[in-house]
């Protein structure tokens, strides 16, 4: 809870402060707005994959919606298609056929520009491996979207802000006195906190996590989920987590179970 | 901005990509040092051969030469006389040269060539490879009394000291002669005649059939020298009113004198008259003073040999081993009189070739060309100095192009080792590649990240290479010190080359080429593993362990 609680304080910090702030203050009051409306979507996602001479179809017509603000996890088993899903959610791959919507636009069949825009600045992912670049210490991890968004110029103008920024969101998850180290010196659920604080770095407006715990202790895990769950309910986060366990699933507003790539049930 | 940082951040830590260009690095420095030296080489050669030649040679197609000099150069003058600096006509013909050592003769094959005292130097360096300070001044076919160079002038003070050139002169010559009559006076107590030639009776008896058994100067052999000379003096006496040459002048029937007279004056080429030992130092098979025997085929048909006694007055020593074991200069009268060229009516003689000086800024080939078309070509041949030694300059010119494109091969093998090295990180690097992808990094910040890695690389390689070359250029002669002295093999042999010292120059030019060339291959061979990486597939990448 420590950390949670961490972050209240310096979210309401945030609050009171000025210039890039007040931009996050308005981007959530944007988020209350929709909190009611489908923020992504699925329609009919149909995805293959091929090995060798063989097509394995993972998603067979999955529909599935999303709204602002709403916490829910997608659950089933090894090979059931949920990261498959996330992944066509997130537009790191392109779907066989149907269609993907952000705020009911399509975005599966964007340019690469575009989808590469979108994952820098809408959406923020978080991985069960965490994926940490290695030779970057946790802050300049945490700071890599900024990087990738910025010009140089751009950044070396803003550094000292978008630094600040990293610092206070390293600081909420609780890693502030880890700055400087490179991620193999970092514990699996350190690296992790990295990884969402990088997530949250460009002020993402969805942020989908790929079994976010997977490799974690239950105590760790824990830990994490409850980031999670403060970010959904301080921010009006919508958060999409992929799991196959099911106390975990539970922590969320709501569960979607894939089965033989379709949507099975939903609790 | 990220992908300087992550570039950089490759760079410092995977080491095994800067071991992937030391081979880069290596090749640079060696081109650079290749380079060098045979550029370096290259120019001194030039130098030296332009030191020699004069910038235009017009000569003739025949031995015989063609008539009066003179008319030839006031007509050269009207057609390209703009660009002429200095004329001057010469002399040359093969010979063979004899030289008397401690009573064994060494027969030589020499390029004799008569020259023009008094223009001679302005159309070549000849004067400054002399090796009497005077003579360098002012030539003069006199026998000097002493002070002959002792070291040698042009190679600075790393020379190694030709003690034997102390006595060389006339101190020699008289010591020479006085030793010369003792032993006469001892061998053959009732001496009839003086004999001139320094060598003894019986070996000179034993090694003429030898030297020249078809030909009639063995006929006459050692007994018959002094009439051969006096027979030539004859010859030169009556046409020869003001010849300078006074101790050539000896009337016919006249005892030569070796210890107060000198027959014509020769400059013979340094090698023809010493060779060099291993350790640097020469050893000298005649000096300044020494009395040499020059045959040379006669003007007509059919030429004949004729003979005649020479002094060595000095040594011409330009280095260039091809003409310092080749050249013998001689005033151009005497040889003239000595082939007969010279018309006995008019007293103009011929001669073979007019060696022609331009100005600085004139074009060498433009003259020739010039020169080609009035002249008829059937008699005459016009060529630059370049086009004279055009095989060897071109020779040279061609081992400095192979060379470059071995070693600009081995740069290229480097290339393809970086080329694998960077596979192999790209397939390290998957992972981060799928990383930087889910956090929208665009394929192109991919590649650019892997290119400026290579660009980087090439950088590094190129200026190490660089540096290390030019560190080497400029120690090279110590290197070649120590490496001589490490292994015992001498590196740069002084007998092969006459030069002390390895001579080098750095063209900029070049080395900018290098350096830029070396850096484009690095960055072309990381455009494969970089494409490689900007294409993979996020999912993919990401799944990768």
């Amino acid at each position: 809870m420590s950390n949670a609680r961490a972050f209240v304080q310096s979210e309401s910090r945030v609050h009171h402060g000025s210039g890039p702030h007040a931009a996050m203050a308005s981007s959530q009051s944007a988020n209350d707005q929709t909190a009611r409306s489908v923020q992504l979507a699925a329609v009919a996602l149909h995805k293959r994959y091929r090995k060798g001479q063989v097509e394995i179809p993972v998603l067979r017509g999955v529909d599935f919606e999303v709204r602002g603000g709403e916490f829910v996890s997608i659950i089933g088993q090894s090979g059931s298609g949920k990261s498959t899903l996330l992944h066509l959610l997130g537009t790191l791959d392109a779907p066989d056929r149907g269609e993907v919507r952000f705020h009911g636009e399509r975005i599966d069949d964007l340019s690469s520009a575009g989808r590469d825009q979108l994952r820098n600045q809408k959406f923020g992912m978080i991985f069960q491996f965490y994926h940490l670049l290695p030779e970057l210490s946790a802050l300049e991890n945490v700071l890599a979207p900024l990087l990738i968004e910025q010009s140089t110029w751009g950044y070396l103008l803003n550094r000292r802000r978008f630094v600040q920024r990293a610092k206070q969101l390293l600081e909420m998850v609780g890693l502030s006195h880890r700055l400087n180290h490179r991620p193999r010196e970092l514990s699996g659920g350190e690296m992790q906190r990295a990884a969402i604080a990088r997530a949250l770095i460009a002020k993402p407006e969805v942020l989908l996590a790929d079994e976010p715990t997977g490799n974690l202790d239950t105590a760790t895990g824990e830990e994490i989920l409850r980031i999670l769950r403060t970010l959904n309910d301080q921010q009006n986060l919508t958060i999409v987590m992929v799991t196959h366990d099911r106390a975990i699933a539970a922590q969320a507003d709501r569960t979607v179970r894939l089965a033989e790539g379709k949507v099975a049930a939903v609790d | 901005m990220y992908k300087l940082l992550l570039c950089w951040r490759y760079l410092r830590t995977r080491y095994i990509a800067l071991a992937s260009i030391i081979s880069v690095m290596l090749g640079v420095a060696t081109m650079i040092v290749v380079n060098s030296v045979m550029t370096g080489f290259t120019r001194e050669m030039q130098g030296r051969i332009h030191g020699i030649l004069s910038d235009v040679v017009f000569e003739s197609h025949s031995m015989e030469g063609f008539h009066d000099p003179e008319r030839h150069m006031q007509q050269i003058r009207k057609v390209a006389g703009e660009y002429i600096a200095g004329m001057t006509p010469t002399v040359v013909v093969p010979a063979m040269l004899v030289l008397d050592v401690n009573g064994q003769y060494v027969t030589r094959q020499i390029s004799f060539i008569g020259i023009d005292e008094a223009t001679h130097d302005q159309v070549s360096d000849f004067s400054r490879y002399l090796q009497h300070p005077s003579n360098r001044d002012d030539l003069s076919f006199e026998l000097r009394e002493d002070g002959y160079d002792q070291l040698d002038h042009q190679a600075g003070e790393n020379a190694i000291p030709r003690e034997r050139m102390d006595v060389a002169g006339w101190v020699y010559r008289r010591l020479k002669a006085r030793y010369q009559a003792e032993r006469e006076a001892l061998m053959a107590p009732p001496a009839g005649m003086p004999v001139i030639a320094p060598g003894e009776g019986p070996p000179g008896d034993s090694a003429a059939p030898r030297d020249t058994a078809a030909d009639n100067v063995a006929a006459k052999g050692p007994a018959a020298e002094p009439g051969t000379s006096a027979g030539d003096d004859e010859v030169v006496g009556p046409s020869t009113g003001a010849n300078p040459f006074a101790a050539a002048d000896v009337e016919a029937g006249k005892v030569f004198d070796p210890a107060t007279e000198q027959h014509t004056g020769v400059v013979l080429g340094f090698a023809l008259a010493a060779y060099r030992l291993r350790d640097g130092s020469d050893r000298f098979l005649a000096l300044p003073g020494d009395d040499v025997k020059i045959t040379v085929p006669s003007s007509g048909t059919p030429p004949k040999a004729v003979s005649g006694e020479f002094t060595i007055v000095d040594f011409y020593e330009s280095k260039m081993s091809e003409y310092d074991a080749n050249f013998v200069f001689v005033p151009i009268r005497k040889l003239q009189q000595m082939r007969g060229m010279i018309d006995p009516s008019t007293g103009i003689g011929n001669v073979t070739s007019i060696q022609i000086k331009l100005h600085d800024d004139a074009n060498g080939t433009k003259v020739r060309d010039l020169l080609r078309s009035a002249f008829a070509p059937q008699i005459y041949s016009v060529q630059t100095w370049r086009d004279k030694q055009g095989p060897l300059l071109a020779a040279a010119q061609l081992e400095t192009n192979i060379l470059n494109v071995l070693l600009f091969m081995i740069i290229a093998v480097a290339g393809f080792g970086i080329l694998a090295t960077f596979f192999m990180i790209v397939v390290e690097k998957t992972r981060d590649i799928g990383i930087l992808k889910s956090l929208g990094a665009p394929s192109r910040g991919i590649l650019g990240i892997f290119l400026a890695y290579g660009l980087s690389l090439g950088i590094v390689g190129s200026g190490v290479g660089l540096v290390l070359g030019l560190v080497f250029v400029a120690y090279i002669n110590d290197i070649a010190d120590a490496l001589a002295w490490f292994t015992g093999q001498e590196v740069f042999d002084p007998t092969v080359y006459y030069f002390q010292e390895i001579p080098t120059i750095v063209e900029p030019f070049t080395v900018t080429w290098i350096v830029v060339g070396a850096m484009l291959i690095a960055v072309l061979a990381s455009v494969l593993p970089a494409c490689r990486a900007a294409m993979l597939h996020p999912v993919e990448a990401l799944r990768y362990e």
